[in-house]
């Protein structure tokens, strides 16, 4: 089991926006990648979703997530949606919180990821949502996209943190 | 008025860019915010039916009446 986290990037939004964070020329020296992120929209709702691209294009993504409202659960199928996301009509001031783990990102295997996010409201509308995802392509990642499932920018103060892990 | 923007960090060097959208990229957004909502609405309509189909169980269940085969379907595990 990897026992070690290093940062490798990170990207804070500035006043202008960003229709998407992509962290490029990914170096393969670990085993596996995780992603914490904080991060909220400007949609006119109250919520959105942040989905994930690997090496800018190509291949198919299935995925399951299974998501609480406090109130209702519900299952469904996805392709690439990892995480919840608060958005224009959320409370002011509140961001989504969200962590994907990508096991063997640099193997010859079809890769994996698991996610867990909440959209922290600090109202009655708030989620948490378990999401796991196969992406059929078996060649190393080395780009990694997250963006709005619809179409929206990141706000200000988003954060995205990319560290590597891997053992001592 | 600009496109929007993306940012981008490569992460060998730590350069971060900001890069303006191409006209293809705001297309392709919208094609997936469409079909992404075009499939939310179907499984919100699925759930709304099995939602309907389980209030008629029950209440034919309370009234002694005959269950149809998919209201049987919402109550046998």
């Amino acid at each position: 089991m990897a026992n070690t986290m290093t940062l490798i990037s990170s990207v804070t939004v500035g006043s202008g926006g960003a229709a998407s964070i992509d962290f490029s020329s990914i170096p393969s020296t670990y085993t596996d990648l995780v992603i914490k992120m904080s991060l909220r929209d400007n949609r006119a709702a109250t919520g959105n979703a942040t989905k994930i691209t690997f090496n800018t294009s190509g291949g198919t993504y299935s995925g399951k997530y299974i998501e609480g409202t406090g109130s209702s659960v519900t299952s469904a199928t996805d392709t690439n949606g990892v995480a919840d996301e608060v958005a224009a009509s959320s409370t002011a001031n509140t961001f989504a919180n969200a962590e994907i783990y990508i096991p063997n990102y640099a193997g010859s295997n079809q890769k994996s990821l698991s996610a867990d996010s909440v959209n922290e409201n600090n109202a009655s509308n708030a989620n948490s949502a378990l999401y796991a995802t196969l992406w059929n392509q078996t060649a190393a990642i080395t780009s990694i996209k997250l963006e709005p499932v619809i179409s929206a920018s990141f706000v200000q103060y988003s954060t995205a943190y990319l560290y590597g892990v891997k053992n001592a | 008025m600009p496109n929007p923007t993306r940012i981008e960090v490569n992460c060998e060097t730590g350069v971060e860019t900001v890069i303006e959208l191409t006209d293809a990229e705001i297309a392709q957004m919208e094609a997936d915010r469409a079909a992404y909502e075009a499939r939310k609405a179907e499984e919100e309509a699925a759930a709304t039916a099995l939602a309907d189909l389980k209030a008629s169980a029950k209440a034919k269940l309370i009234a002694g009446q005959p269950l149809t085969a998919e209201e049987a379907d919402t109550l046998v595990l």
